[in-house]
């Protein structure tokens, strides 16, 4: 398992880039792994979805679908691709550090 | 005497009773199963349905013949569940108790949640296969269709059988090459998924083959909503894809009933232990087939094991012990692909779908992931062992469990 640093911090990544221990993870991480994302800024609007994510990837062991984002964050899936652009599930699972969100067979 | 109840007589609520009717206590338990309908479909016979393949008469029997005598077989629509009081309210007005309960509702199509879907095109330029009135409709279609830009959308996953788009698109390239007019026909297939297909080796396999047929991948499309007169798909991220003939698979959920009795998630899927089946909220409930929200396929290979493993569980449940088999998620089934071939797939929750042999390690007689003539007739002969074995709960010569035997993994 590879290892990089992310504002300041040792944490473990996969070939992907997503950080593989969810624990590891620190705002000031997701404030890098934003700008790596093409989000130069995140909003409070950002931060409600990310820290939504947060709660449901410690609670579940498992990043949450889009769906799941918008039932339980309240937010509308439009609003997730203006947050997010270009798959917004993704997007936001990596900046708070959980998994890629896994498809079923 | 005790009561189980079954809601939903489809694959998994009729494999369940004919299963557990010869392993429960037939003088402790009573078995009840509820449905709203008279007619039994077999559903991996409406792919076939469009092309002409397969007709109505086909996919069609009775519940009741495959009921057991000594099950119970209520028809009607189920309005919620009370699992406080342990009770369930039908639409006919009548309410059951239960000792033990199995939802076994299935998951439907839900056209009416994406706007444009299900307005005046419905049926004329937008189509699905999905409902068996659907499959008609568009065999219909296709049977005086010209030719144009076929476009084949999935709204949302998971979708019932996620193979089904897949043999949809290659038999439509076999069908329209049959007719004369491939041509004439461009298929663009616009999935919400990176690829192909959910998981990265098979999708390299499937997409491999969509490429060789020449239809088109639009990848990470999640649709908006639909014109359906300037003839577009227009996804959250303001891509547009124009077709001609539109073939949908909708939104996928499960039964209000479960909605309306706060037992489902988001998509009305009920939380389950995926081992076991057993209900996160409630220590009398089960949860089987497309109406659990178990981490894999929504299909009837997927029931047909687990009710395997379930019924075991069941008879040591409800003597007190402790539910010992788990389930792995195990499932196979065939992929249709057209000319008379098929490919074949085999994965559990934790091993995804691996080229190889199957059953037997190293001889078959079925290829994993290749196209060949024999998958296909293991698909066509799938007809009767569904109707004559699966549905009553008869054992197949495979076990339950995966192998890895017979897999590689390059």
């Amino acid at each position: 398992m590879a290892t990089r640093t992310i504002a300041g911090k040792t944490v473990q990544v996969n070939e992907e880039g997503f950080m593989t221990d969810p624990s590891e993870w620190t705002k000031e991480i997701a404030v890098e792994l934003a700008k790596e994302e093409g989000l130069p800024a995140l909003t409070d609007a950002h931060w409600k979805v990310i820290e939504f994510c947060r709660k449901e990837g410690t609670a579940t062991g498992k990043a949450p679908t889009l769906r799941q984002i918008t039932t339980g964050a309240a937010v509308s899936t439009k609003d997730m691709f203006a947050l997010f652009p270009k798959g917004p599930a993704k997007k936001v699972a990596r900046i708070s550090g959980l998994g890629k969100p896994e498809g079923c067979v | 005497m005790k009561k189980l109840l079954v809601l939903g007589a489809g694959t998994a609520g009729t494999m369940v009773v004919n299963r557990l009717c010869h392993q429960l206590n037939g003088a402790e338990w009573q078995a009840t199963i509820v449905d709203q309908s008279e007619t039994h479909y077999y559903q991996p016979g409406f792919l076939f349905i469009p092309f002409g393949m397969y007709s109505k008469e086909d996919v069609i029997k009775p519940r009741r013949d495959f009921i057991p005598p000594n099950v119970e077989l209520i028809m009607s629509r189920i309005e919620a569940i009370d699992p406080e009081h342990k009770q369930v309210k039908l639409a006919n007005g009548h309410l059951l108790n239960y000792d033990i309960l199995v939802i076994a509702t299935g998951t439907d199509i839900r056209p009416e949640q994406t706007p444009g879907l299900k307005e005046h095109e419905w049926r004329q330029s937008i189509h699905e296969f999905y409902s068996l009135d659907g499959a008609v409709a568009l065999a219909k279609h296709l049977r005086s269709w010209k030719g144009g830009r076929l476009v084949f959308n999935v709204v949302d996953n998971p979708i019932k059988c996620p193979v089904a788009p897949l043999e949809f698109l290659m038999l439509a390239d076999w069908y329209f090459t049959e007719q004369g007019i491939r041509d004439r026909v461009d298929i663009t297939y616009a999935t919400p998924l990176p690829g192909a297909f959910t998981k990265p080796i098979a999708a390299k396999y499937l997409g491999d083959i969509l490429d060789r047929k020449g239809i088109k991948v639009e990848p990470e499309f999640l649709l908006e909503h639909v014109d359906p007169d300037a003839k577009k798909l227009v996804s959250y991220d303001e891509r547009v894809v124009e077709y001609d003939l539109l073939v949908t698979v909708p939104l996928n959920m499960g039964a209000d009933a479960i909605a309306a009795s706060g037992l489902g998630d988001e998509l009305n899927y009920v939380p389950v232990d995926k081992g076991t089946f057993l209900s996160t909220k409630y220590a009398d409930i089960f949860a089987l087939g497309d109406a659990a929200n178990l981490p894999t396929s929504k299909a009837g290979a997927v029931a047909h094991y687990a009710v395997e493993s379930f019924a075991e569980n069941l008879c040591r449940y409800v003597d007190g012990l402790e539910m010992t088999s788990s389930f792995d998620g195990h499932a196979n089934c065939f992929i249709e692909s057209g000319f008379g071939k098929g490919l074949l797939i085999d994965f559990n929750y934790d091993v995804e779908p691996l080229p190889g042999h199957f059953p037997l390690p190293g001889v078959g007689p079925f290829s994993l992931l290749q196209e060949t003539e024999i998958n296909h007739w293991g698909k066509v002969m799938f007809r009767w062992m569904y109707w004559n074995i699966l549905l009553k709960g008869l054992e197949l010569p495979m076990p339950a469990r995966m192998s890895m035997a017979g897999k590689w993994h390059k």
